[in-house]
């Protein structure tokens, strides 16, 4: 479980929010929302150990973490804004490389059958130079189904993407969340998630 | 109610780390060659220039050639380092390295061993051939180019470092050659030296051995410490 005590995070001197606490048992996902600029991001990258926080602490299955170390870079999965993808490589290779990466196989199959969940398999062997903004988002949330991590921090994850699109993330997520899979996701949109699951939480 | 797919991953071992980060860095470099072949063609050039504006004086050329030759490799190296992190920083590649399970300063040597295989090394190997411009020959050619595969390693290790610390700066690519280029000069002096007791006779293996030595301690210490700069550049 992932559990927030008090978090407080500054962008320079200013302060982005303050005391900040959650709890997300298995199975649980925290949906993030509120205006641009409220912190959003930032409370991911702290939860991904990217950022240190300015108050608080994260705990992640009742120990404390601090960032960057081994335990939450193996639990977690973050996909952040930039979609890391290389305009040089085709979908294919790009999923490939980001998902032995994080230590998951890289066969042809599971690769093809990631593309194809994401409806790509169209555009597998194209470079990512010609895909649209879409198909790279797509192509950077395929390795949600190669990669298995309980933790998932994605941030905007449904933008650019089209109706059908969100309804892949939605069902990923079920499945992620029905696997025990805990999430933490900033968005907009409302993605349709099983009854019961998603928590809220709006930061001003 | 927990399943084994979501048991967190098993802390990724150093080598494949090493071996991702080559690879991958290796087949970017072939899919863009034109970066490649920009900076053997600049390291040419600048070497090429020194007999034609200094003139036809074999005595001359030759007492020039080390220097020369070295001085260009640094400029050389110079010239991509920007690059080695910047491209995966504007991407948000370097932000799922850092993340990865892999340690940091395993896929950083992965990096830097890609960058020095598409950049250092054959520079090193042309370098010979350029050489016979100054009229350099037999063993002193050798040892020339064995100095430049001993020393621009070390090149590449310090100038990761250097690239790490300005990530995101916006002067980024003069700062850089202002903290890398005094790194510089004690591999200058051993390579160039290297090649100066050659033609004195005096045989070249204390400045070799000199070189390796950075060599070692560069490759132990570098990746720490471009991994610690990428940590805080991502912050």
């Amino acid at each position: 479980m992932l559990e927030a005590l008090a978090l407080s995070a500054r962008r320079g001197s200013a302060a982005l929010f303050d005391a900040v606490s959650f709890r997300l048992e298995p199975g649980q996902v925290l949906l993030l929302s509120g205006p641009n600029g409220s912190g959003k991001t930032t409370l991911l990258r702290i939860a991904a150990g990217l950022t240190e926080c300015a108050g608080g602490w994260l705990e992640w299955r009742g120990v404390r973490t601090a960032p960057f170390d081994a335990g939450l870079r193996s639990a977690a999965l973050f996909i952040g804004h930039a979609p890391a993808l290389k305009d040089d490589f085709t979908a294919e290779e790009n999923l490939a490389s980001l998902a032995s990466l994080h230590g998951a196989t890289t066969d042809h199959a599971a690769l093809v059958a990631a593309l194809s969940v994401w409806s790509l398999s169209g555009q597998r062997a194209l470079p990512a130079r010609v895909l649209s903004q879409g198909q790279r988002r797509r192509t950077s949330l395929a390795r949600l189904q190669l990669v298995s991590r309980p933790l998932w921090l994605l941030d905007e994850p449904a933008a650019a993407l089209d109706a059908a699109g969100a309804a892949t993330l939605a069902d990923t997520l079920t499945a992620h969340l029905a696997r025990g899979g805990i999430a933490v996701i900033a968005t907009h949109q409302d993605l349709p998630l099983g009854a019961g699951v998603g928590r809220s939480l709006r930061l001003a | 109610m927990t399943d084994a797919a979501l048991q967190p991953a098993s802390d990724g071992g150093a080598w494949p780390g090493v071996a991702w980060a080559l690879r991958r860095d290796l087949r970017l470099a072939l899919r863009s060659k034109a970066e490649l072949g920009v900076q053997l063609l600049f390291y040419t050039i600048i070497v090429t220039l020194f007999p034609l504006g200094i003139g036809a004086d074999p005595a001359l050329l030759h007492a020039l050639a080390s220097g020369v030759l070295w001085v260009a490799a640094l400029l050389a190296s110079l010239l991509s380092l920007p690059r080695l992190f910047a491209v995966d920083f504007a991407d948000g590649t370097l932000e799922q390295i850092a993340l990865s399970p892999y340690p940091l300063p395993a896929l950083i040597s992965g990096k830097i061993l890609a960058h020095w295989l598409t950049t250092g090394a054959p520079l090193a190997l042309l370098s010979p051939l350029l050489a016979l411009q100054f009229g350099l020959q037999g063993l002193e050619l050798a040892v020339l180019a064995l100095g430049l595969l001993l020393g621009t390693p070390t090149l590449s290790l310090l100038g990761a470092v250097g690239a790490a610390l300005t990530l995101g700066l916006r002067a980024g690519g003069a700062l850089l050659a202002l903290l890398i280029l005094p790194l510089y000069v004690p591999i200058l002096i051993f390579g160039a030296g290297a090649v100066e007791a050659m033609r004195a006779g005096l045989g070249a293996g204390a400045e070799l051995s000199l070189l390796a030595a950075a060599l070692l301690a560069a490759g132990v210490g570098a990746p720490l410490a471009a991994a610690a700069a990428v940590r805080i550049a991502l912050d």
